[in-house]
Protein backbone atom coordinates (compact mmCIF):
# COMPACT_ATOMS: atom_id res chain seq x y z
CA UNK A 1 0.00 0.00 0.00
CA UNK A 2 1.41 3.90 -0.89
CA UNK A 3 1.75 6.24 1.27
CA UNK A 4 -1.38 8.33 1.54
CA UNK A 5 -2.14 12.05 2.02
CA UNK A 6 -2.50 13.22 5.48
CA UNK A 7 -5.59 14.68 4.69
CA UNK A 8 -7.06 11.77 2.98
CA UNK A 9 -6.14 9.36 5.70
CA UNK A 10 -8.20 12.35 8.24
CA UNK A 11 -11.21 12.09 5.96
CA UNK A 12 -11.33 8.19 6.00
CA UNK A 13 -10.60 8.63 9.60
CA UNK A 14 -13.69 10.85 10.29
CA UNK A 15 -15.92 8.47 8.02
CA UNK A 16 -15.29 5.32 10.17
CA UNK A 17 -15.37 7.10 13.67
CA UNK A 18 -19.01 8.58 12.75
CA UNK A 19 -19.60 5.08 10.86
CA UNK A 20 -18.95 3.67 14.19
CA UNK A 21 -20.76 5.91 16.25
CA UNK A 22 -24.51 5.79 14.03
CA UNK A 23 -23.51 1.78 14.64
CA UNK A 24 -22.68 1.44 18.52
CA UNK A 25 -26.36 3.95 18.41
CA UNK A 26 -28.08 1.20 16.69
CA UNK A 27 -26.59 -1.45 18.38
CA UNK A 28 -27.62 -0.39 21.45
CA UNK A 29 -31.11 0.18 20.31
CA UNK A 30 -31.00 -3.01 19.38
CA UNK A 31 -29.87 -4.70 22.90
CA UNK A 32 -32.69 -2.91 24.18
CA UNK A 33 -35.70 -4.18 21.90
CA UNK A 34 -34.11 -7.75 22.44
CA UNK A 35 -34.10 -7.13 26.13
CA UNK A 36 -37.80 -6.03 26.42
CA UNK A 37 -39.03 -8.59 23.74
CA UNK A 38 -37.70 -11.55 25.44
CA UNK A 39 -38.64 -9.98 28.83
CA UNK A 40 -42.40 -9.43 27.09
CA UNK A 41 -42.13 -13.27 25.80
CA UNK A 42 -41.14 -14.54 29.57
CA UNK A 43 -44.10 -12.82 31.19
CA UNK B 1 -1.03 14.34 16.07
CA UNK B 2 0.82 14.59 12.63
CA UNK B 3 0.25 11.70 10.34
CA UNK B 4 3.51 9.72 9.64
CA UNK B 5 4.21 10.10 5.55
CA UNK B 6 4.71 6.18 5.35
CA UNK B 7 1.06 5.48 7.33
CA UNK B 8 -0.97 3.25 4.96
CA UNK B 9 -4.09 4.80 4.54
CA UNK B 10 -6.95 3.30 6.28
CA UNK B 11 -9.62 1.42 4.41
CA UNK B 12 -12.73 3.30 3.12
CA UNK B 13 -16.02 1.51 5.23
CA UNK B 14 -17.18 0.90 1.21
CA UNK B 15 -14.19 -1.51 0.63
CA UNK B 16 -15.06 -2.93 3.97
CA UNK B 17 -19.12 -3.58 2.85
CA UNK B 18 -17.39 -4.57 -0.34
CA UNK B 19 -15.42 -7.55 1.56
CA UNK B 20 -18.99 -9.22 3.20
CA UNK B 21 -19.89 -9.99 -1.08
CA UNK B 22 -23.22 -7.66 -0.76
CA UNK B 23 -24.98 -9.66 -3.27
CA UNK B 24 -24.52 -13.33 -2.35
CA UNK B 25 -25.57 -11.87 1.04
CA UNK B 26 -29.07 -10.86 -0.62
CA UNK B 27 -29.71 -14.66 -1.44
CA UNK B 28 -28.71 -15.63 1.76
CA UNK B 29 -30.67 -13.04 4.01
CA UNK B 30 -33.76 -14.01 2.15
CA UNK B 31 -33.88 -17.78 2.05
CA UNK B 32 -32.95 -17.51 6.08
CA UNK B 33 -35.46 -15.05 6.71
CA UNK B 34 -37.84 -17.57 4.91
CA UNK B 35 -36.92 -20.12 6.97
CA UNK B 36 -37.71 -17.95 9.93
CA UNK B 37 -41.26 -17.25 8.32
CA UNK B 38 -42.19 -20.68 7.39
CA UNK B 39 -41.85 -21.78 10.49
CA UNK B 40 -44.80 -23.17 12.50
CA UNK B 41 -44.65 -20.94 16.00
CA UNK B 42 -45.20 -16.40 16.14
CA UNK B 43 -41.57 -14.90 15.62
CA UNK B 44 -41.38 -11.66 18.03
CA UNK B 45 -40.95 -9.04 15.40
CA UNK B 46 -37.52 -7.66 17.16
CA UNK B 47 -36.04 -11.37 17.78
CA UNK B 48 -36.90 -12.11 13.97
CA UNK B 49 -34.85 -9.05 12.79
CA UNK B 50 -32.19 -9.54 14.82
CA UNK B 51 -32.25 -12.99 13.78
CA UNK B 52 -31.87 -12.15 10.59
CA UNK B 53 -29.56 -9.87 11.42
CA UNK B 54 -27.07 -12.31 12.44
CA UNK B 55 -27.46 -14.39 9.19
CA UNK B 56 -26.65 -11.14 7.11
CA UNK B 57 -23.57 -10.72 9.85
CA UNK B 58 -22.53 -14.49 9.80
CA UNK B 59 -22.95 -14.48 5.96
CA UNK B 60 -20.78 -11.23 5.38
CA UNK B 61 -18.00 -12.44 8.20
CA UNK B 62 -17.99 -15.91 6.00
CA UNK B 63 -17.66 -13.31 2.94
CA UNK B 64 -14.73 -11.30 4.55
CA UNK B 65 -12.72 -14.24 5.69
CA UNK B 66 -13.18 -15.60 2.28
CA UNK B 67 -11.59 -12.96 0.12
CA UNK B 68 -8.78 -12.44 2.97
CA UNK B 69 -7.83 -15.89 2.23
CA UNK B 70 -8.57 -15.67 -1.58
CA UNK B 71 -6.53 -12.44 -2.49
CA UNK B 72 -4.05 -13.99 -4.66
CA UNK B 73 -6.63 -15.94 -6.53
CA UNK B 74 -9.01 -13.12 -6.94
CA UNK B 75 -6.06 -11.05 -7.74
CA UNK B 76 -5.78 -13.82 -11.32
CA UNK B 77 -9.64 -13.41 -12.17
CA UNK B 78 -11.07 -10.53 -13.86
CA UNK B 79 -14.53 -11.06 -12.29
CA UNK B 80 -12.50 -10.52 -8.76
CA UNK B 81 -9.33 -8.57 -9.36
CA UNK B 82 -11.15 -5.56 -8.71
CA UNK B 83 -11.79 -6.58 -4.90
CA UNK B 84 -10.64 -4.43 -2.05
CA UNK B 85 -7.80 -7.03 -1.38
CA UNK B 86 -6.40 -8.00 -4.44
CA UNK B 87 -7.13 -3.81 -5.75
CA UNK B 88 -4.62 -2.80 -2.96
CA UNK B 89 -7.39 -0.84 -1.25
CA UNK B 90 -7.08 -2.64 1.90
CA UNK B 91 -4.53 -4.61 3.70
CA UNK B 92 -5.55 -8.31 4.41
CA UNK B 93 -4.93 -8.28 8.29
CA UNK B 94 -7.86 -4.98 8.53
CA UNK B 95 -10.19 -8.03 6.38
CA UNK B 96 -9.07 -11.06 9.07
CA UNK B 97 -9.97 -8.79 11.73
CA UNK B 98 -12.76 -7.35 10.27
CA UNK B 99 -14.36 -10.86 9.26
CA UNK B 100 -13.09 -12.82 12.85
CA UNK B 101 -15.02 -9.96 14.41
CA UNK B 102 -18.11 -9.89 12.27
CA UNK B 103 -18.30 -13.48 12.64
CA UNK B 104 -17.91 -13.68 16.85
CA UNK B 105 -20.50 -10.75 16.94
CA UNK B 106 -22.85 -12.36 14.63
CA UNK B 107 -22.79 -15.82 16.96
CA UNK B 108 -22.94 -14.11 20.08
CA UNK B 109 -25.77 -11.70 19.17
CA UNK B 110 -28.05 -14.70 17.73
CA UNK B 111 -26.98 -16.97 20.83
CA UNK B 112 -28.53 -13.50 22.98
CA UNK B 113 -31.39 -12.46 20.18
CA UNK B 114 -32.63 -16.82 19.75
CA UNK B 115 -30.84 -19.69 21.47
CA UNK B 116 -28.31 -21.81 21.48
CA UNK B 117 -29.03 -24.13 18.55
CA UNK B 118 -29.27 -20.87 16.11
CA UNK B 119 -26.52 -19.36 17.25
CA UNK B 120 -24.38 -23.00 16.99
CA UNK B 121 -25.83 -23.69 13.25
CA UNK B 122 -24.75 -20.16 12.57
CA UNK B 123 -20.91 -20.75 13.70
CA UNK B 124 -20.77 -24.28 11.85
CA UNK B 125 -21.66 -22.31 8.74
CA UNK B 126 -19.30 -19.62 8.88
CA UNK B 127 -16.47 -22.28 9.72
CA UNK B 128 -17.65 -24.55 7.54
CA UNK B 129 -17.26 -22.04 4.93
CA UNK B 130 -14.17 -20.75 5.93
CA UNK B 131 -12.45 -23.84 6.80
CA UNK B 132 -13.90 -26.43 4.58
CA UNK B 133 -14.59 -24.80 1.46
CA UNK B 134 -12.45 -21.94 0.93
CA UNK B 135 -9.31 -23.38 2.71
CA UNK B 136 -9.65 -27.46 1.91
CA UNK B 137 -11.33 -27.76 -0.75
CA UNK B 138 -11.40 -24.89 -3.26
CA UNK B 139 -8.06 -25.06 -4.65
CA UNK B 140 -7.87 -29.10 -3.95
CA UNK B 141 -10.72 -30.26 -5.58
CA UNK B 142 -13.48 -30.44 -8.50
CA UNK B 143 -16.01 -31.07 -5.95
CA UNK B 144 -15.75 -27.74 -4.32
CA UNK B 145 -18.55 -26.48 -4.56
CA UNK B 146 -20.88 -29.76 -4.69
CA UNK B 147 -19.75 -30.16 -0.80
CA UNK B 148 -18.98 -26.79 -0.09
CA UNK B 149 -22.03 -25.56 -1.11
CA UNK B 150 -23.72 -27.00 2.03
CA UNK B 151 -22.17 -23.64 3.97
CA UNK B 152 -24.62 -21.62 1.53
CA UNK B 153 -27.74 -23.93 2.62
CA UNK B 154 -27.69 -23.13 5.92
CA UNK B 155 -29.40 -20.27 6.29
CA UNK B 156 -33.01 -21.50 6.11
CA UNK B 157 -32.01 -24.15 9.11
CA UNK B 158 -30.64 -21.31 10.95
CA UNK B 159 -33.69 -19.23 10.28
CA UNK B 160 -36.01 -22.18 11.49
CA UNK B 161 -34.16 -22.59 14.56
CA UNK B 162 -33.98 -19.36 15.82
CA UNK B 163 -37.92 -19.59 15.25
CA UNK B 164 -38.79 -23.10 17.04
CA UNK B 165 -35.46 -23.55 19.01
CA UNK B 166 -35.24 -26.69 16.74
CA UNK B 167 -34.86 -28.61 13.31
CA UNK B 168 -37.41 -30.86 11.92
CA UNK B 169 -38.40 -32.67 8.60
CA UNK B 170 -38.96 -29.10 6.43
CA UNK B 171 -35.71 -27.30 7.22
CA UNK B 172 -33.59 -30.05 6.74
CA UNK B 173 -35.68 -30.41 3.11
CA UNK B 174 -34.89 -26.52 2.29
CA UNK B 175 -31.20 -27.44 3.15
CA UNK B 176 -31.21 -29.91 0.58
CA UNK B 177 -32.63 -27.88 -1.78
CA UNK B 178 -29.68 -25.01 -1.58
CA UNK B 179 -27.05 -28.16 -1.56
CA UNK B 180 -28.75 -29.64 -4.57
CA UNK B 181 -29.34 -26.10 -6.33
CA UNK B 182 -25.38 -25.01 -6.07
CA UNK B 183 -23.82 -26.98 -8.12
CA UNK B 184 -26.01 -26.70 -11.37
CA UNK B 185 -26.18 -22.90 -10.53
CA UNK B 186 -22.00 -22.56 -9.71
CA UNK B 187 -21.32 -25.22 -12.81
CA UNK B 188 -23.58 -23.06 -15.08
CA UNK B 189 -21.89 -20.05 -14.68
CA UNK B 190 -18.61 -21.69 -14.65
CA UNK B 191 -18.59 -22.14 -17.97
CA UNK B 192 -18.62 -19.60 -19.33
CA UNK B 193 -15.96 -17.48 -17.36
CA UNK B 194 -14.04 -21.17 -17.53
CA UNK B 195 -10.50 -19.39 -18.44
CA UNK B 196 -11.01 -17.07 -15.51
CA UNK B 197 -10.63 -20.26 -13.03
CA UNK B 198 -7.85 -22.10 -15.20
CA UNK B 199 -5.46 -18.59 -15.36
CA UNK B 200 -6.12 -18.87 -11.72
CA UNK B 201 -5.48 -22.74 -11.05
CA UNK B 202 -8.87 -23.41 -9.74
CA UNK B 203 -10.06 -26.70 -10.12
CA UNK B 204 -12.98 -26.11 -11.09
CA UNK B 205 -15.52 -28.81 -12.94
CA UNK B 206 -14.78 -27.39 -16.67
CA UNK B 207 -11.12 -27.23 -16.43
CA UNK B 208 -10.63 -30.79 -14.66
CA UNK B 209 -13.52 -32.53 -16.59
CA UNK B 210 -14.11 -30.44 -19.62
CA UNK B 211 -17.24 -28.30 -21.01
CA UNK B 212 -19.11 -31.75 -21.85
CA UNK B 213 -18.89 -32.93 -19.19
CA UNK B 214 -20.02 -30.57 -17.24
CA UNK B 215 -23.06 -29.62 -18.92
CA UNK B 216 -23.89 -33.87 -18.04
CA UNK B 217 -23.09 -32.91 -14.44
CA UNK B 218 -25.54 -29.98 -14.54
CA UNK B 219 -28.16 -32.44 -15.52
CA UNK B 220 -27.43 -34.71 -13.46
CA UNK B 221 -27.79 -32.80 -10.40
CA UNK B 222 -30.86 -31.04 -11.32
CA UNK B 223 -32.59 -33.97 -10.90
CA UNK B 224 -31.92 -34.97 -7.29
CA UNK B 225 -32.89 -31.14 -6.39
CA UNK B 226 -35.94 -30.81 -8.43
CA UNK B 227 -36.94 -34.20 -5.70
CA UNK B 228 -35.88 -32.26 -3.10
CA UNK B 229 -37.54 -28.87 -4.22
CA UNK B 230 -41.00 -30.94 -4.87
CA UNK B 231 -41.06 -32.65 -1.51
CA UNK B 232 -42.20 -30.30 0.93
CA UNK B 233 -45.57 -31.02 -0.91
CA UNK B 234 -45.07 -34.39 -2.05
CA UNK B 235 -44.93 -35.03 1.65
CA UNK B 236 -47.46 -32.48 2.76
CA UNK B 237 -45.65 -30.27 4.83
CA UNK B 238 -46.35 -27.38 2.27
CA UNK B 239 -49.27 -26.40 0.45
CA UNK B 240 -50.44 -26.04 -3.33
CA UNK B 241 -49.47 -22.45 -3.49
CA UNK B 242 -45.56 -23.94 -3.07
CA UNK B 243 -46.68 -27.10 -4.93
CA UNK B 244 -47.90 -25.02 -8.61
CA UNK B 245 -44.59 -22.61 -8.10
CA UNK B 246 -42.26 -26.31 -7.50
CA UNK B 247 -43.94 -27.78 -10.38
CA UNK B 248 -43.67 -24.54 -12.31
CA UNK B 249 -40.43 -23.08 -11.37
CA UNK B 250 -38.69 -27.20 -11.59
CA UNK B 251 -40.26 -27.41 -15.08
CA UNK B 252 -38.66 -24.20 -16.33
CA UNK B 253 -35.04 -25.10 -14.91
CA UNK B 254 -35.18 -28.74 -16.40
CA UNK B 255 -35.90 -27.33 -19.77
CA UNK B 256 -32.52 -25.07 -19.39
CA UNK B 257 -30.40 -27.39 -18.03
CA UNK B 258 -31.54 -29.44 -21.31
CA UNK B 259 -30.76 -27.44 -23.43
CA UNK B 260 -27.17 -26.47 -21.52
CA UNK B 261 -26.68 -30.33 -21.66
CA UNK B 262 -28.08 -30.04 -25.77
CA UNK B 263 -25.35 -27.04 -26.11
CA UNK B 264 -21.92 -27.80 -28.32
CA UNK B 265 -20.10 -24.81 -27.85
CA UNK B 266 -16.85 -23.82 -25.83
CA UNK B 267 -16.76 -20.42 -26.87
CA UNK B 268 -18.25 -18.49 -23.95
CA UNK B 269 -20.02 -15.87 -26.14
CA UNK B 270 -22.51 -18.71 -27.67
CA UNK B 271 -22.48 -20.06 -24.31
CA UNK B 272 -26.68 -18.05 -23.95
CA UNK B 273 -27.88 -20.91 -22.60
CA UNK B 274 -25.64 -21.14 -19.64
CA UNK B 275 -25.70 -17.51 -18.89
CA UNK B 276 -30.01 -18.06 -19.51
CA UNK B 277 -30.05 -20.78 -16.37
CA UNK B 278 -27.37 -19.13 -14.13
CA UNK B 279 -29.67 -15.83 -14.00
CA UNK B 280 -32.69 -18.44 -13.88
CA UNK B 281 -31.15 -20.56 -10.87
CA UNK B 282 -31.02 -16.93 -8.51
CA UNK B 283 -34.96 -15.83 -9.56
CA UNK B 284 -35.07 -20.07 -8.55
CA UNK B 285 -34.45 -19.73 -5.52
CA UNK B 286 -36.22 -16.56 -4.66
CA UNK B 287 -39.59 -18.02 -6.27
CA UNK B 288 -39.27 -21.44 -4.21
CA UNK B 289 -39.05 -20.17 -0.97
CA UNK B 290 -41.02 -16.87 -1.77
CA UNK B 291 -43.50 -19.20 -1.93
CA UNK B 292 -43.60 -21.41 0.59
CA UNK B 293 -43.81 -18.15 2.79
CA UNK B 294 -47.00 -17.36 0.95
CA UNK B 295 -48.15 -20.38 1.05
CA UNK B 296 -47.60 -20.55 5.05
CA UNK B 297 -49.12 -17.12 5.57
CA UNK B 298 -51.96 -17.59 2.98
CA UNK B 299 -53.35 -21.40 3.61
CA UNK B 300 -52.48 -20.79 7.28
Amino acid sequence: MSPAPEDEVRRRQRERARLMAILLGIFVVLMFAITIAKMSINR
Amino acid sequence: MPIREDAAIPADWRDLLALTKPRVMSLVVFTGLCGLLAAPVPVNAVLGFAAVLCIALGAGAAGALNQWYEADLDARMKRTASRPLPAGRMDKQTALHFGVGLAVFSVVLMDVAANHLAAAILAVSILFYVFVYTIWLKRRTAQNIVIGGAAGAFPPLIGWAAATGDVSTLPVLLFAIIFLWTPPHFWALSLFVRSDYANAGVPMLPVVAGVQSTRRHILLYTLPMIAAAVAPWAMGLAGWIYGAAAVGLNTAFLILALLVAANRTADPKHMRPEKQLFAFSILYLFGLFAALVADKWVLA
